[in-house]
């Protein structure tokens, strides 16, 4: 099976300190993907890099059918491309309606020209609806979404991901503020977007991985540790001494 | 269904509305009509204040809506001032000339009336040729095309430049004070082609209009002003209205959000950017003809520097609160430093107005930004009992949602 992502050899180097250690991952274009680890391991530094918010100083990342070098992408392209993130802290346009966010996150032309000359149609309207519905925030469509409550912002930026239709969502502990029932609706929505796309979701919260159901790369210090179903790493004496042991 | 623009932005109409009252009353009032209760210097202030509304609408797109602080947007307003004045300097000289050359016995040739017009400009600065940049001079049309041309092109290539390299906040700043302050310092130069400090002068006498009295041209300027700033608002009301509007606003919020949701950050900044200079500057071809003469000192950095002080004194973010500050900042500067506020005599020392006054604007620019970040433009907040949510403390956790639902609605 061809692969969507594959990242070679990548490392990254802080003021001397090394947060990626020559990282080698792939997923593939309809797969879920967990990646846990402890505090510091580079799981966010990872999406900075695939993102392009990060450079790396040396390996490669190849994208899609073509196998394009990301490397050679900004961040903006990057996501034109077909790479949505969700951030660690839930970051919305807290000034703006949730149906203005969700407005702007809908796949469309993102040139200025036609960015300013654009007018929702009523399909568009019925699709932010939609995923309003979907995310459990249709009455608060005209709310502000600096007034939402965390785990609301958190599912605002779950919604504003779907709304990009990216072909590969990178989730940063999505459950971080959220309540049993509202996790489980959480790996519903996952599960079900991994059907048709790739998912990687970071999650320190091991319940919550188990109910993903997946394949899970453990990282630790940069790179990768052990890779395979939940129990197997779990039974992985390196990740029980770094990481579950503790 | 989709509400219509007006419906959606309903202070647009009331500015509409209050903008042709005003204009209509001032009309009414004005000497040109036979009543002589506005005079027309008094007029022509009017008119320039309009046209420093606009340029304040430029400054509030910029800032209040796209987060780029420029402290160089006046810059753009005083180059547009140049090109018209280029026009009205060459083609009344032109007339001139032309005028004491007919009595000569041999027709003069064209390119001895060029000749005299030149040394008649440029005789001030010790010389006589028209440098490159007066090669449009003679034609209206061309040089109102400059006006738009020269600032957009500025802009566009510096910005083009800043933002490529994501310079921001503070850096862009100081960025755009040093472009103004180059052009500045370039244009005071005999050699500059544009009269060095001499600038441009009797821009208030329209060519062919000798016969027709100043208080009537002051009018007609005022009417042109007040349509553009008419015209200027309820573009930028529409552009800030849209999905546009949503991204830029988000990029003053969270540029780096922006990206991520596959926006070219960059493109959309110097949209803007390019956008507003051109705004300024249609604003500036229409401010200096009022104010009769152009030099260099007008596109000084300190000019730039308090536009962004009438911006943030009527509230940044909101298209009127830019024309409130403009407006009344503006006018109240004239009414100190014109000699007209009475001095305070303290015994010991008396507070001379002319000198107090820049004082004074700078303690309330920072008792504003300390207690008032939203201008005056917040007032009509609290008339409407429009209330922002009172947020402090941090969540409490995933189901504190109702607590602030309470707080949003106070
Ligand atoms: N911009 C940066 N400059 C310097 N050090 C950084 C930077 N970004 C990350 N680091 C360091 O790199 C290491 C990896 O950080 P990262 O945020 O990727 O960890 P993480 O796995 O996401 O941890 P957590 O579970 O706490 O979110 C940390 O030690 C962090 O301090
Ligand atoms: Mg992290």
């Amino acid at each position: 099976m061809s692969q969507l992502l594959e990242v070679s050899g990548v490392s990254v180097t802080f003021d001397g300190f090394r947060a990626i250690n020559n990282l080698s991952f792939s997923i593939g274009s309809a797969e879920l993907r967990a990646i846990i680890g402890p505090n510091g391991a580079g799981k966010t530094t990872f999406m900075d890099i695939v993102t392009g918010k990060t450079r790396p100083d040396e390996g490669s990342i190849r994208w899609g059918d073509m196998s394009q070098s990301l490397l050679k992408m900004n961040e903006s392209q990057i996501a034109r491309a077909g790479v949505g993130r969700k951030f660690q802290r839930p970051t919305v346009f807290e000034d703006q309606s949730v149906y203005d966010n969700l407005a702007m996150a809908l796949k469309k032309d993102r040139a200025p020209w036609s960015v300013l000359f654009f007018r929702p149609k009523p399909e568009d309207r019925t699709r932010i609806e939609e995923l309003a519905a979907e995310i459990g925030l249709s009455d608060q469509l005209y709310r502000k979404s600096g007034e939402l409550s965390h785990g609301q912002k958190q599912w605002l930026e779950i919604g504003m991901l779907l709304a990009q239709e990216p072909r590969l969502l990178l989730v940063d502990e999505p459950a971080a503020g959220m309540t049993l029932a509202e996790r489980e609706h959480t790996t519903d929505l996952l599960k079900e977007a991994a059907k048709t796309r790739a998912v990687v979701v970071v999650e320190h919260d091991m319940e919550f991985v188990r109910r993903l159901e997946c394949k899970v790369t453990v990282l630790h210090e940069g790179s990768v540790l052990a890779e395979g179903s939940l129990d197997h790493v779990t039974k992985n004496q390196d990740v029980i001494d770094v990481y579950l042991g503790r | 269904m989709e509400k219509s623009f007006f419906a959606r932005n309903p202070s647009v109409l009331i500015f509409i509305g209050c903008l042709a009252l005003f204009t209509i009353g001032v009309t009414a009032m004005s000497e040109a009509m036979g009543t002589d209760v506005i005079s027309t210097s008094f007029l022509k202030t009017l008119g320039k204040t309009l046209c420093l509304c606009l340029v304040a609408i430029a400054m509030d797109l910029i800032w209040g809506f796209a987060g780029i602080l420029s402290l160089g947007h006046m810059a753009f307003f005083g180059l547009g001032g140049y090109m018209v004045g280029m026009w009205l300097m060459y083609a009344r000289t032109e007339m001139i000339v032309v005028a004491s050359m007919a009595n000569a016995e041999i027709p003069p040739t064209a390119q001895e009336v060029v000749d005299a017009i030149g040394t008649q400009i440029f005789g001030v600065v010790g010389s006589s040729d028209f440098p490159v940049i007066w090669a449009f001079a003679d034609s209206l049309f061309q040089q109102l095309l400059l006006v738009v041309a020269v600032p957009g092109l500025l802009a566009l290539v510096f910005g083009w430049l800043a933002f490529r390299s994501r310079v921001t906040g503070v850096y862009l700043s100081i960025l755009t004070q040093a472009m103004t302050l180059a052009l500045a310092l370039y244009l005071f130069q005999n050699d500059s082609g544009l009269r060095g400090n001499n600038g441009l002068s009797g821009l208030q006498n329209l060519p062919g209009a000798d016969a027709i009295p100043q208080a009537q041209i002051s009018l007609w300027f005022f009417w042109a002003s007040a349509f553009a700033l008419g015209l200027g608002y309820l573009l930028a009301a529409w552009v800030v209205s849209g999905k546009f509007g949503s991204v830029i606003r988000g990029i003053r919020d969270d540029e780096a959000r922006v990206r991520f949701l596959g926006y070219s950050v960059e493109g959309y900044k110097l949209f803007v950017f390019t956008l507003t200079a051109v705004i300024a500057a249609i604003a500036g071809a229409l401010y200096y003809p009022q104010a009769g003469i152009i030099n260099p000192a007008e596109i000084a950095p300190i000019a730039s520097i308090y536009l962004a002080v009438w911006v943030a004194i009527g509230g940044r973010g909101r298209l009127y609160g830019a024309v409130i500050g403009a407006a009344f900042v503006s006018l109240l500067s004239t009414w100190f430093t014109g000699g007209q506020a009475p001095s305070i005599p303290l015994g010991f020392y008396t507070i001379n107005w002319v000198d107090w006054w820049q004082v004074l604007l700078g303690i309330s620019f920072v008792l504003v930004t300390l207690f008032a970040p939203k201008g005056i433009g917040g007032l009509v907040d609290h008339l409407t009992g429009r209330v922002s949510p009172e947020r402090y403390g941090a969540d409490l956790g995933p189901d504190s949602g109702s607590l602030q639902e309470q707080e949003a609605e106070k």
